[in-house]
């Protein structure tokens, strides 16, 4: 048999691997991606979800349905009179306001078109775990003279998709940048002597790695300001954020109620159980 | 006027003489004698009862809306989430009972494990309650197909095709249960067949044999000693309590309310648990040409999922996936055994010695590395700490024999301590 003095020591060993194994754990957790911008989406901003409902009918209906909601709904909870959404949202006069949020791009001209059928885009805020994959994508058009249709995408690399909203944007070309070297703290390099950025040229990858667009847009292709297209692309994220779950809009309000309810209740069934526990120590 | 008590009392006689409805309610609820020092660890399976209830009343609600087949059932739950009063409410409240189902589950076993109520004379409970995980394994496998995501189905297509791994009648096995050469709308069916009718019918059965069995030879507790060896002069265990109304108000009321609201908390806030309740690529139909980057069960079967993958070598002449499958079905067939495996003279960790509790903490630990790295890409580093996780799996049990004989236990003491 064993000495319980061995079988300590052999414990010992294995809580000490444990360790070893949970911090490596650890260390493996973090993984990278192209990096997104982020956006904080507001639902209860019906003006912003209003405008975004209005780029999203003008510019990307006619290829990407939104199959799974209907008018109604949308109207409703967007606080649009269904008159005035049938008269300037809906283009097609034989549509319901009723009807599900469909298109007439049939699967199959959309494959010749395109290389693929444009998705459904009810859900794919939610596919893309929250906004801002889509208020990164629709942000990093560049032109591309190798692609079919004459233009690229820094996160969907080779899309079949054409730039919809370069009227609004603009072309954006990519070009290398002079930027401040890093330092060896990780901060922006400066001259000691002078206090200026030391500064070095970078391109594509490397400065998305640095956290610098390689884009930049050729002035006077768009009709709106960089700043005033960020607004439209955000105000359409916002939309398709809310098109992903409209129950979303209720959900957190009646979650607070019943929480607040259980809360209370709480406190009387505590109350209660303390009475009934008495008897325990009898 | 006729004393509505008494007349009561009349009816009660009538359908007592009939059936032993009086006598049955004494027995499991009223005289039911529980010890006096049940702690938190308690809750659970009253918890487990609770999240039953809630999956079978919402999933009759689901299930009139559902439409089970290959090119409605997507659709469906999205009509459910946005054209049915309160549909969406009905949909998390299922989605995240099933998730909270296997929390409470896992920790009710968790406290059968730490208490050693697995240990004679409470054998049958512990086999019933295993048999409750291997049918509510079934019963999630199932039902995670019917919304029809490409993660149900990829999530299906791997585990299904795991039978492929069989020798000789693997492959026509798989196509047995699929019922098709691919996941199609006709696996779809079945798997709605069984997911709604058949495996509940199954579990409500376990339930009644785990709570008679339970209810025969009566509950454990944390010190693990026998409440009828000290009994009062009417035959009542001195250290007992009647289950109702003093566990059930006393102590589960209470309970319960808390276990809402981490429940509310969850369901209204996180329904989708950032990926982990509801995977993100289960927001597109189910598409066979399109293979999501990466296929990872729901957490709960994660951890077996990374013991699967943890093998990689073929042995004897057999491939690698058929002994991940081997190492899988052993990992939950040992569980079975577990009652003739533990040969200390105690029953709970708190007598137990130094060996048991680093045993029990390991496995613990290793459950929940090999749980989270179900989740993610298998890399070398992560498959060779698999690898010793699975390893410290099974030690836990085959050498549990061994060190719960060698290790010193602590004098039990003859009454419960409050």
């Amino acid at each position: 048999m064993m000495s319980s003095m061995m079988l300590k020591r052999l414990l010992r060993s294995i809580a000490a691997g444990f360790l070893l194994i949970l911090a490596s754990v650890g260390v493996q957790a973090a993984e990278a991606g192209f990096p997104l911008d982020h956006m904080e989406p507001d639902i209860h901003d019906q003006a912003s979800l209003q405008r975004g409902m209005q780029t999203y009918m003008n510019y990307c209906m006619a290829c990407h349905s939104l199959q799974y909601q209907r008018f109604k709904r949308t109207a409703t909870d967007l606080g649009i009179p269904d008159s005035l959404m049938l008269e300037h949202l809906v283009f097609d006069p034989a549509t319901k306001i009723g009807d599900l949020m469909i298109n007439n791009m049939s699967e199959e001209n959309a494959k010749i078109w395109f290389g693929a059928a444009p998705p459904d885009l009810t859900l794919y805020s939610n596919l893309r775990g929250g906004p801002d994959y889509l208020y990164t994508y629709l942000r990093s058009f560049y032109a591309d003279s190798s692609r079919p249709l004459g233009v690229n995408n820094l996160l969907f690399v080779n899309v079949g998709m054409p730039h919809a909203l370069s009227e609004l944007q603009g072309m954006q070309v990519k070009v290398c940048k002079q930027v401040p070297r890093l330092a060896a703290n990780g901060g922006d390099m400066r001259d000691p002597l002078s206090n200026e950025f030391v500064t070095e040229e970078l391109c594509g990858d490397e400065l998305v790695a640095r956290g610098y667009s390689p884009l930049e847009i050729v002035e006077g292709t768009g009709s709106l300001t960089s700043d005033e297209y960020d607004e439209v692309v955000y105000d359409l994220a916002n939309f398709l954020y809310y098109m992903g779950e409209p129950a979303r809009l209720d959900r957190t309000r009646i979650g607070w109620y019943v929480l607040l309810f259980l809360a209370f209740f709480y406190v009387f069934a505590w109350l209660l159980s303390r009475e009934y526990h008495k008897e325990f120590h009898k | 006027m006729a004393n509505i008590g008494q007349q009561f009392k009349g009816i009660m006689r009538w359908v007592d003489d009939r059936l032993p409805v009086t006598e049955t309610y004494e027995k499991h609820m009223s005289k039911y004698y529980a010890p006096k020092n049940f702690n938190v660890w308690y809750i659970f399976g009253v918890l487990a009862f609770v999240v039953l209830v809630n999956q079978l009343l919402t999933g009759i609600w689901l299930t009139m809306n559902y439409v089970p087949t290959g090119e409605g059932a997507f659709k469906s739950i999205e009509y459910i989430m946005r054209d049915v009063d309160y549909g969406w409410l009905l949909r998390y409240m299922h989605s995240t009972g099933a998730s909270a189902f296997f929390v409470v589950v896992y920790l009710h076993m968790f406290r059968g494990l730490m208490y050693g109520s697995y240990k004679k004379p409470r054998e049958l409970i512990w086999v019933f309650g295993m048999l409750i995980y291997l049918a509510l394994m079934a019963e999630g496998f199932f039902g995670y197909l019917l919304p029809w995501g490409n993660m149900s189905y990829w999530g299906a297509q791997v585990i299904v095709s795991l039978a492929g791994a069989i020798p000789v009648v693997g492959e026509d096995l798989a196509v047995w249960v699929r019922g098709d050469f691919n996941m199609s709308g006709i696996t779809l069916n079945r798997f709605f067949a069984l997911h709604v009718v058949a495996v509940p019918i199954v579990l409500l059965v376990l339930v009644v044999l785990h709570i008679l069995a339970l209810h025969e030879v009566g509950s454990n507790n944390p010190d693990g000693v026998d409440i009828k060896k000290h009994l009062d002069d009417d035959g009542k265990p001195l250290d007992g309590i009647p289950f109702h109304p003093y566990y059930t108000i006393g102590h589960d009321v209470p309970g319960i309310v808390m276990f809402l609201m981490v429940f509310s908390a969850v369901m209204f806030f996180f329904p989708d648990g950032g990926g982990y309740l509801i995977e993100h690529p289960n927001y597109e139909p189910a598409n066979s040409l399109k293979t999501p980057e990466l296929i990872a069960p729901v957490w709960y079967y994660t951890p077996y999922y990374s013991m699967l993958r943890a093998a990689t070598f073929p042995l004897f002449g057999m491939t690698a996936k058929f002994w991940g499958l081997v190492v899988m079905a052993g990992a939950i067939a040992i569980l079975f055994v577990l009652p003739w495996l533990d040969k200390s003279p105690v029953k709970s960790m708190r007598y137990k010695g130094l060996p048991s509790k680093l045993f029990l903490a390991a496995f613990v630990i290793c459950f929940f590395i090999l749980g989270y790295l179900g989740t993610v890409h298998p890399t070398p580093v992560r498959t060779i700490i698999a690898q010793i996780c699975t390893a410290i799996y099974f030690a836990y049990f085959l050498l549990m024999p061994w060190y719960t004989s060698v290790e010193k236990t602590k004098p039990v003491p003859e009454r419960v301590t409050m």
